[in-house]
């Protein structure tokens, strides 16, 4: 990173126990800088399993809490974990209940870069007066002008820049992803050369506080179940079953309706408010604009309309659109073709080839293209 | 970098002698003293001679002596041991808001098994009032657990007077005297306690050992069914060399208790006089008077007391912001939400604890660092400059939230 080009410095590694962080750290320790390895603490699924009446829980994120301990105490750099429970579970698990209530779909890992790790944690580091907090993100930041751009991490299949849209200029300034011009290929060498004990860890797929993938028994643990049925319909208006409770639903979803319809069904609408999934054919998931929200731009805010091409989910190559932003921080995006699968409460965010633009929450999709 | 260890309340180095009398324990003496053969024979008279070390300090007898792995198991004995005996007699358990998590955490665990627990509340300088004691006493009370000097703030309770209270109501008094023991005198009579736990490793003796007194004729359950060990009261293999180390560890801190204090006390006040010197808006959390000699807590406003440890431990500094009980990481403290300390200062509590080997120039070195620190953080503060305090009631508005 041409932050890290000049002398020493003192940077802070957000160190999650993974593989990616742990090389992240070595390499940086490795380079001469003075590196110091901070975890946050955000999810006790002990305490969780625990209240829930199990007398005893495994303990996934504690498990990497230790990993993180052991790589910094090979590294013999100095470690801290930091406690962001209570922040975490105000402004990540809240919102991501709220959200699935609210017939959204959320994603959590971008809010907790946003609310963790690039501010209070950034905080933090800059409290123990370094100059850079480190992620293990596949992501780049080159300087541009006065400034940083953030482009895709230079391996195609592990870019995260999709996870980093919410990034402020000032963040940028203080940032670095020393990971960002790798392969994971590259990654997992540098971890054997270096003896880490993370190398061969397997990769985290899931949400970190949903280890089984089963969300709904996660949000009717948090939030209680029953009194959530509802309609099933067809966009035509039919009336075509029931449902029970309209988070268990995300657009897209095609298996679970359980209707007998002469052609493949698939959620295209959730409206939480009348407690209704609707549902219609493969041609009704098609969307040729959405609004967004709380749009956060990278590159200096636009004025007037601009092409770009947009990515609606983590996994979906983006495509060209034109984005349309307003003074309130919202944006349309119109695409060119339309698109399957604009779900609120996912993340779209705009690029100009591998730089990042920006992006915002999707809020509600325009249109469908055939009713 | 110079290394600086204010942290005797978490745990304490051993005392060299501890070490050097523990070896033999772990080489020549090996035996299991339950065995009748030699090697057994020569280890029994080890820990017999340990647990006369022990009451002595305490003002016992070896017989109401049983060793135990460490703190929270003797307070987890002494809690479960009583429900489960007294069981017939009532389900009643009263304790305080500022307990140890050993003892809170049992208790919260009765109260799933159909035990009421009553948690006495502190005022704002960690004092239990001891009218409100009494007032808390039921026909179904079997027992009061009350810590002696409290780990985070060192307030001391007035534990004579908890212990007439208890008598008079003949009522069984457990007190958690982990951090009391070593620091100032414990005397199970004066006090009349029934029940009182103390740990090696806060006064110069390893981790891994610990002990309970159980005043004789006190029907317990115990916590280890297994072996015959320690009369049947508490099972396992002795840990003989952490048992002899927990004796010498208790004789030696009764050697000149009252000097070796006043030194420490010396100390601590200059540290706390120095702080406050330097150091505008801050708070010192616990009684200023009745308070273990070697413990200071202080809350500086607008800033997190997590970011202040942190930037001590880098320049050497070992501190805490209370318990280093829980899991490794830094959590907001219950004794200061009992103490009704405002939220923001008590997201700032510090803990700086000294022990005997603590040095006038350690005190200055702390003296010279740490007001700089907090000037430092504070100006990065958002709190910093643009607010007012919280009223006591919006606190508790915002903790009950």
């Amino acid at each position: 990173m041409n932050k890290m080009t000049n002398d020493k410095k003192r940077v802070v590694v957000a160190m999650s126990g993974g593989v990616d962080s742990s090389v992240a750290a070595a390499l940086l320790k490795e380079q001469g800088h003075e590196v110091i390895g901070m975890t946050m603490q955000i999810w006790d699924y002990s305490a969780f399993t625990a209240e829930h009446g199990e007398t005893f829980g495994t303990c996934c994120s504690l498990d990497d809490v230790y990993d993180a301990r052991r790589v910094a105490e090979s590294l013999d750099i100095p470690f801290y974990v930091v406690n962001f429970e209570k922040d975490f579970q105000h402004q990540v698990i809240d919102r991501f209940c709220d959200d699935y209530f609210a017939g959204r779909t959320p994603n959590p890992c971008v809010l907790c870069n946003q609310v963790l790790k690039f501010d209070l944690l950034l905080r933090r580091a800059r409290e123990l007066e370094a100059d850079c907090l480190a992620t293990g993100h596949y992501a780049q930041l080159l300087r541009e002008g006065e400034g940083f751009a953030l482009r895709k991490g230079l391996d195609a299949a592990k870019d995260q820049s999709y996870f980093l849209f919410t990034l402020t200029p000032e963040q940028m300034e203080r940032v670095v992803f020393p990971l960002g011009g790798m392969t994971k290929e590259e990654v997992r060498i540098h971890a054997v050369r270096l003896g880490l004990r993370t190398a061969e860890k397997p990769e985290s797929q899931d949400i970190c506080f949903v280890p089984d993938g089963d969300y709904v028994r996660f949000l009717e643990e948090e939030r209680g179940s029953g009194h959530m049925d509802g309609e099933i319909v067809h966009v035509g208006g039919k009336v075509l079953g029931r449902h029970q409770g309209t988070y268990r639903y995300t657009v897209g979803q095609r298996r679970g309706l359980g209707i007998a319809w002469p052609d493949p069904l698939y959620v295209v609408g959730i409206d939480a408010t009348k407690r209704q999934v609707v549902v219609g054919e493969a041609q009704h998931l098609l969307v040729r604009e959405f609004t967004c929200l709380e749009v956060n731009w990278t590159v200096p805010p636009p004025s007037q309309p601009l092409r770009a091409r947009c990515r609606i989910r983590y996994r979906h190559t983006e495509v060209p659109a034109l984005i349309t932003p307003f003074p309130d921080g919202r944006a349309t995006v119109s695409f060119d073709e339309p698109q399957k699968g604009v779900t609120p409460g996912q993340a779209a965010v705009f690029y100009e080839g591998d730089k990042v633009l920006g992006g915002g929450w999707i809020e509600k999709a325009g249109a469908r293209i055939q009713e | 970098m110079k290394r600086i260890y204010l942290d005797y309340n978490a745990t304490t180095p051993v005392l060299p002698e501890v070490l050097e009398a523990m070896l033999p324990f772990y080489r020549e003496n090996f035996g299991n003293p339950s065995s009748v053969h030699w090697a057994g024979r020569a280890v029994a008279g080890a820990v017999e001679r340990a647990r006369e070390q022990v009451a002595r300090l305490i003002n016992a007898s070896p017989a109401e002596i049983v060793f135990v792995s460490c703190g929270s198991e003797g307070d987890d004995f002494a809690i479960k041991g009583t429900a489960d005996a007294l069981r017939e007699q009532g389900n009643h358990i009263i304790t305080t808001a500022v307990e140890h998590p050993a003892v809170l955490e049992t208790c919260k665990f009765l109260e799933k098994r159909g035990f009421e627990v009553t948690y006495l509340p502190v005022d704002s300088d960690g004092m239990l009032d001891i009218a409100v004691l009494g007032k808390a006493i039921t026909p179904k009370t079997i027992l009061i657990s009350a810590m002696w000097g409290n780990n985070e703030t060192g307030a001391l309770f007035p534990i004579e007077e908890i212990g007439a209270v208890a008598r008079k109501h003949r009522i069984r008094f457990h007190t958690d005297a982990v951090q009391a023991v070593g620091k100032v005198p414990v005397d199970v009579q004066k006090a009349q306690v029934d029940l009182l736990v103390l740990s090696g490793h806060k006064i110069g003796a390893p981790k891994g050992v610990g002990a309970i007194y159980i005043r004789k004729g006190t029907r317990m359950t115990p916590l280890l069914h297994g072996g015959h060990q320690e009369r049947n009261r508490r099972a396992g293999t002795h840990n003989v060399a952490g048992i002899v180390g927990l004796g010498l560890a208790c004789e030696i801190a009764g050697r000149d208790l009252t000097a070796k204090m006043e030194k420490v006390r010396y100390l601590r006040d200059k540290l706390e006089r120095g702080i406050f010197a330097a150091v505008p808006e801050i708070k010192l959390n616990g009684h200023p008077e009745k308070r273990l000699p070697n413990t200071l807590n202080v809350s500086f406003a607008y800033i997190e007391g997590e970011s202040l440890l942190l930037n001590l431990d880098m320049k050497g500094i070992a501190a805490s912001s209370g318990s280093a009980c829980t899991s490794g990481s830094l959590e907001p403290s219950h004794v200061m939400g009992a103490m009704c300390v405002e939220v923001t200062l008590a997201h700032s509590s510090t803990r700086l604890s000294l022990g005997p080997e603590t040095t006038e120039e350690e005190i200055d070195y702390v003296l010279e660092v740490l007001p700089p620190i907090v000037q430092r953080l504070r100006e990065m503060s958002p709190l910093y400059n643009c607010r007012t305090p919280m009223s006591c009631e919006e606190c508790s508005i915002v903790k009950r939230v």
